[in-house]
Formats: C-alpha cells, sequence, structure tokens
C-alpha cells in the first residue's frame, strides 16, 4: 500500500551483519562472534549515519530471528526515561532474568541483548550504576552501548567493552550503496548527482538517503544535481560570494544589510559558516594572517551557535571581523 | 478578525508568494507518502501558513473543524509524579503543540505524550490516510535532551505518524533531527512580494493605497509580511482615507528600545545605567525575549555610532547575547551589556572630543 511506504532509510536497512557497508573490521569480528555464539559487551561510536544502530539491529535479528527477538532483545533509546531509577529497576530486572527456549535456525545463544542506543545522553550517575549489573548479569545478558561521543561514556563502562570505531563512509562505498537503492527504486542519478550527493552528506549515509529521497518526491525520478543542493539546505555559492563582497566595503552598514537580507532569506548559519569558510580559503587574494584571524572568529561563532546563540548577532560578529581583517591591510 | 488571519490563504492553490514549494508541497503529497518535514526560515515568512495548506492538501477541508484543548497529563517518572499542563489544537488527523511551553520539562513531554500519541495508530476511516500528523512549533526552543528523545522516536513509528516541525533558527536544531527530516528553507517574502500582498489584501478590502505609503510600509516590514499587514491595518484604523506622508507607526516595544539607545547615548553614569535598568525590566516583563531586546539595541546603538565602535558595539552584543543564552536571568547580562558600550562609549569620546 502506497501510504505505507517506509522511508528508504528504514526499508534499506542492512538485514545482517554482512550488508553493512564500510565497516570491515566491525563487520569480521562480530562475523566471528555470531559464529561462534560468543560475544563481549560491545561499545559502538562514530559520527551520525555511519550504520550503528544498523549493525546492533541486524545482529539481533540474526541471533534470534523475528520472533525470538522480541523476548531476547530490549532497546532503549533517549527517548526512554533512562535516569539511575530506571538502571536500578528495569534495566536490572531484564538483565537479571533467565532466558528461554532458544528457536531453530537461528543460533540463538544462552543469553539476552540489551541494546542502549544515543548512550551519550544518559546521565554519568545511571552509567555508574549500570557497572556492577554488567559483570554480576554477565552470563544471561550483553550490553550494546551506541553512541556519538565515546569521550562522554565514562571510564569503568568502556573498559568492559569491546569498542568499535564507526567511520564515515567515503565516495566508492557510499556511491555503491546509493546506486543500489537507485536501481531497486528505477531512480536515474544525472551526471554529477552522485558527487553532489556525497559532497552533501559529509560521510552520513543516512543524510545521503534522506536527501535522495527528498529529491525523488519533490521532482520525480529523473535527479538533478541542483535538486539535490536545493533539498538538503547548502547555502549556494552566490550568497557567501556576496557576503565576501559586502566585507570588502568598508562601511559596516553594507556588510549589516548583507547578513539581514541572508538571515531574512532563511538560511542556516551553520551552514553559512561553513561555506564562508571554503569560499574565504578559495580566495586568493587573502594574506595568510588575515584568513587565520577569520578562522579563529569562525571557530568561537560556531560554537557559540551550538550553544543556542542568536545568529544575526553572531554572523554580524563574523562578518565585522572579516571586514576589519580585509579592510585594515 | 485580523487582516492577517483573515486573508491568509487555506489551501496551497491559493498561494500568492511561495508557490513554488507550494506545488512542491502538493507532488510531495500526491505521491502518497509524505516523509517528516522541517520548515524553516524567518518569522512571518509564511510556515504556518504553507503547513495549514500541506494539511488542507493531505486530509481535505475537515481538517479545519479543529478544538483546543489544554489538559493536564500525569506522567509517572520512576520516583515521582509530575503534571504538565499542556495546550493541543487537533482535528482528528492532527495535533499541534508547542512543547517548548513547558520550560525544563519539555523531555517529558516528548518521552511521554508525544510517544504516546505516535504509538497510536488512527481509525481506518474512509478516504483517510494512513497516518496522522504531528506538529510541533518552535522546535528550536526544545531542549537538547528533549530534541535527543524524538530521535528514536520518528524513526520507530514512522508508519503511523508524520512530524512537522517548524522554527526560526535551524542551528538550534540537532543535526541528527535535520538529518531524518525533509528540510524545507522558507525565506521571507521579498519588498516586491510584500508589496504584491499588501496590494491584494487593499484590493480586498476596497482600500485606496497610496504608493508612497506602500513602500514605506513595505520597508519597515523587514521582509516580514506579518508585520507588513499588521502595520497596514494600524494605519487603517488611525487614519482613512490613506494620505502620501501618513506615518507607519513601529511596534511600540520598538520605539521603546529606540528610547533607551538614545537614553544610553546622551549621558553614561552609573545614575543612568540604574535608569536603563529599569526600562530594561519593563520591557522583560512585559514578555519580550531578551534575545530580541539584545539584538534590537545593538542595532540601534551601532546605528548612531561611529563605524570604529560599531565593531566594537557588534563584538560586544555577540559576546553578551551567547552569555545570556548559557546563563538564567537575562538581566545580568543585558545589563553587562549596556555598561560595557557606556564604557566603551564614554572613553571613545574622551579619546576623540578630548
Amino acid at each position: 500500500m502506497a501510504h505505507f511506504a517506509q522511508p528508504w532509510v528504514d526499508k534499506y536497512r542492512p538485514k545482517s551483519v554482512n550488508e553493512v557497508a564500510h565497516q570491515e573490521e566491525v563487520v569480521h569480528t562480530l562475523q566471528k562472534a555470531l559464529e561462534s555464539s560468543n560475544l563481549p559487551h560491545l561499545l559502538f561510536y562514530g559520527p551520525p549515519g555511519t550504520g550503528k544502530t544498523s549493525t546492533a539491529l541486524a545482529m539481533a535479528r540474526q541471533l534470534y530471528g523475528p520472533d525470538l527477538a522480541k523476548a531476547r532483545v530490549k532497546e532503549l533509546n533517549a527517548s526512554d526515561e533512562r535516569g539511575i531509577n530506571v538502571v536500578r529497576e528495569k534495566i536490572k530486572a531484564f538483565a537479571a532474568t533467565s532466558v528461554g527456549q532458544p528457536v531453530a535456525g537461528y543460533p540463538c545463544p544462552p543469553f539476552k541483548l540489551l541494546i542502549l542506543d544515543e548512550a551519550d545522553a544518559m546521565t554519568q550517575d545511571a552509567q555508574n550504576a549500570l557497572r556492577r549489573t554488567m559483570e554480576a548479569h554477565s552470563k544471561v545478558t550483553r550490553f550494546i552501548f551506541i553512541c556519538n561521543y565515546v569521550s562522554r561514556i565514562i571510564e569503568p563502562l568502556a573498559s568492559r567493552c569491546a569498542k568499535f570505531r564507526f567511520r564515515p563512509l567515503h565516495g566508492g562505498i557510499m556511491s555503491a550503496r546509493i546506486s543500489h537503492i537507485c536501481t531497486e527504486e528505477g531512480v536515474e542519478l544525472q551526471e554529477g548527482a552522485m558527487e553532489t550527493l556525497g559532497k552533501v552528506s559529509g560521510g552520513d549515509l543516512r543524510k545521503a538517503i534522506t536527501t535522495l529521497q527528498s529529491a525523488v518526491r519533490l521532482k520525480g525520478l529523473k535527479v538533478h544535481p541542483q535538486t539535490l543542493l536545493d533539498v538538503s539546505g547548502a547555502v549556494p555559492e552566490s550568497v557567501t560570494q556576496g557576503l565576501l563582497q559586502a566585507c570588502r566595503v568598508r562601511t559596516v552598514s553594507t556588510v549589516q544589510a548583507a547578513i539581514t537580507d541572508a538571515i531574512a532569506d532563511g538560511w542556516g548559519a551553520q551552514q553559512l559558516l561553513l561555506e564562508f569558510q571554503a569560499g574565504l580559503l578559495k580566495d586568493a587574494t587573502l594574506k595568510d594572517d588575515q584568513r587565520a584571524k577569520i578562522c579563529t572568529v569562525l571557530a568561537e561563532a560556531d560554537k557559540c551557535l551550538v550553544d543556542g546563540a542568536d545568529e544575526f548577532l553572531q554572523l554580524l560578529h563574523v562578518a565585522s571581523v572579516a571586514q576589519q581583517a580585509i579592510c585594515s591591510a | 478578525m485580523l487582516w492577517v488571519d483573515k486573508y491568509r490563504p487555506r489551501q496551497l492553490d491559493d498561494l500568492i508568494i511561495h508557490q513554488d514549494i507550494g506545488d512542491s508541497l502538493k507532488k510531495l503529497v500526491s505521491t502518497g507518502d509524505c516523509p517528516h518535514l522541517l520548515f524553516y526560515g524567518p518569522p512571518g515568512a509564511g510556515k504556518k501558513t504553507l503547513i495549514i495548506g500541506l494539511l488542507r492538501e493531505i486530509y481535505g477541508a475537515p481538517v479545519e473543524k479543529i478544538k483546543v484543548e489544554t489538559k493536564p497529563w500525569k506522567i509517572e517518572l520512576p520516583n515521582r509524579n509530575i503534571e504538565i499542563e499542556l495546550t493541543t489544537v487537533q482535528s482528528n488527523y492532527h495535533v499541534e503543540m508547542n512543547p517548548s511551553d513547558v520550560g525544563n520539562q519539555d523531555r517529558y513531554i516528548v518521552q511521554e505524550v508525544i510517544k504516546d500519541m505516535c504509538r497510536n495508530r488512527p481509525l481506518e476511516l474512509k478516504g483517510q490516510r494512513g497516518y496522522k500528523v504531528l506538529l510541533l512549533n518552535e522546535v528550536d526552543r526544545l531542549s537538547r535532551e528533549a530534541q535527543h528523545s524524538l530521535r528514536r522516536t520518528m524513526e520507530k513509528y514512522s508508519a503511523t505518524c508524520r512530524l512537522v516541525f517548524s522554527c526560526s533558527n535551524v542551528s538550534k536544531v540537532i543535526d541528527p533531527l535535520r538529518s531524518r527530516c525533509l528540510c524545507v528553507r522558507v525565506p521571507g517574502p521579498t519588498g516586491a512580494e510584500v508589496q504584491q500582498v499588501l496590494q491584494h489584501v487593499a484590493d480586498k478590502e476596497n482600500l485606496q493605497l497610496p504608493d508612497a505609503l506602500r513602500q514605506r510600509v513595505v520597508q519597515m516590514s523587514e521582509r516580514n509580511l506579518r508585520r507588513a499587514l499588521l502595520s497596514l491595518e494600524t494605519c487603517r484604523v488611525t487614519q482613512y482615507p490613506f494620505t502620501d506622508n501618513q506615518p507607519v507607526q513601529l511596534p511600540d516595544w520598538e520605539m521603546y528600545i529606540q528610547e533607551i539607545a538614545s537614553f544610553i547615548l546622551q549621558e553614561q553614569s552609573p545614575k543612568r545605567l540604574y535608569e536603563v535598568r529599569g526600562k530594561l525590566y519593563e520591557l522583560l516583563v512585559n514578555c519580550l525575549p531578551a534575545e530580541l531586546i539584545m539584538r534590537t539595541l545593538a542595532v540601534q546603538l551601532s546605528r548612531k555610532v561611529d563605524d570604529e565602535l560599531r565593531h566594537k558595539t557588534i563584538e560586544l552584543a555577540a559576546f553578551y547575547e551567547h552569555r545570556l543564552q548559557e546563563g538564567q536571568k537575562a538581566i545580568y547580562h543585558l545589563e553587562a551589556f549596556v555598561a560595557k558600550f557606556m564604557s566603551e562609549y564614554k572613553s571613545w569620546s574622551i579619546a576623540v572630543l578630548g
């Protein structure tokens, strides 16, 4: 039925560990573990869209099959309350229960899986409370932690797990995956579309697939690179060039007008800064120390934006510093 | 009814501006399947109008039958129970809410209320789509935790529920959410587009709108359509028939901030600072967002000083606004900005004028 159509990200989620793209060492190790039905506690980390959750889910499916998975696998993510009390009660209770009968046709090792997705969002206390639980019930339960920033997982937990780093996907692997989806869905990529997709996604496969699907939905099965750019929200070069041009003029009001316009056009500030930096580095007329000055303030502004500061003021500050640096020489 | 509401297009076909986006949305719906959506753009650009049009396109006219409901949600946490009051606007097909209203407890709204709504499949009535739409306003004001909590919810229940977000500051929406949505940029209307809409409304109201006045309203609107329409209506109320040189009134808070700016420039002393504080409090108790005060004040101040000092003003404003976001109480940071500006201005005027 058409209206139950799934997002492609879910539709083409790898069904088995083998299918996980690009993460050879991870796949290799897990394959071994699956064969021997012996698994350590696991910690997956890496940037978004590299296949961490997919691997964990695929592994659960391969180990237990669809029926048993419900009883043997528990997935907790940031959408569930995971304070210290939950760890003390729910998680401990789940970890402590013994396992039931295996199902024919799947390895069904004698332990359960507890997947803690987005584990870096758990509090320190909650993580601490897990330490002993992990050890005490390791006979019947294996933990899988998934996170973006391994530094936010406390050391005692990390040292109890086998760590796997998921790398951003580079061009070749991503295009293989994308072209697979394209043939399945009958999408025709026009020249340059694949490169554009690689560029806007920056190694994030989920972003690439979502962008592709959005483009297809909006403009039909023939995908043009420009459509991809529009959909991804990337800032076109003309905007940043205009900004740089405004910075060359000596009056502040010119810069202010340019920034006001850019904001009113709805461009995201972070994207704008990124493109601004690219434009800056390409510009041959600037000296190195000028660039250095501007880049410093770019970095500061980015941090402020992440903290939730106002877009207009931050951009204006960057532009004002850029103007001073460019015009003072 | 205000003109802003009266002349809000109800359907994607009626749009005057952003027709290209409207067409894309129509195509999106006609494929029978709609992804999660994130509309972003400055205030008064038409995000909400597009969303209303989209809902209408998906579900047809019955979606306009809405009821507003304020209901307390009892949420059981492991160690305590809390009660959160949340206002929702809903039809049979969609629910609209403003989860950031509940402040720092927004996480529970996402974890309990939204998840609950997502989980329930809508009744399969004839002619109805297999999913419902959950419309969340101002997602940029949601806390980090709440946004993280949305991540898996969006994937898990994508079969029964589509989330539509709207926000003005897209940098405040975390990457994982953005990568799960189809992001739609809604740019503010250009001057010409604002003019076109003003003329359209004036024609419908049978008003004679002189060119000069229209130009001025457009200029004052700062590419914000809502603001343009409101000030046009204000002009209509104050004086009609329109004259060419009729003044267009600024919103009163903006005039007040202008006043504060000139007040600061007149004299820089602790006593003046004390008086300014009183005025800032006046703005804050009227529920004006602190960042808006900071931004407007910075723009007003920098308008009246010389270029060298402008750079400094911008730097200060950026610095203190960031502090303001990190901190708890807005007044400290606003006042710190004013104090610092006064000192900079004073030393500059001593250096220049002697």
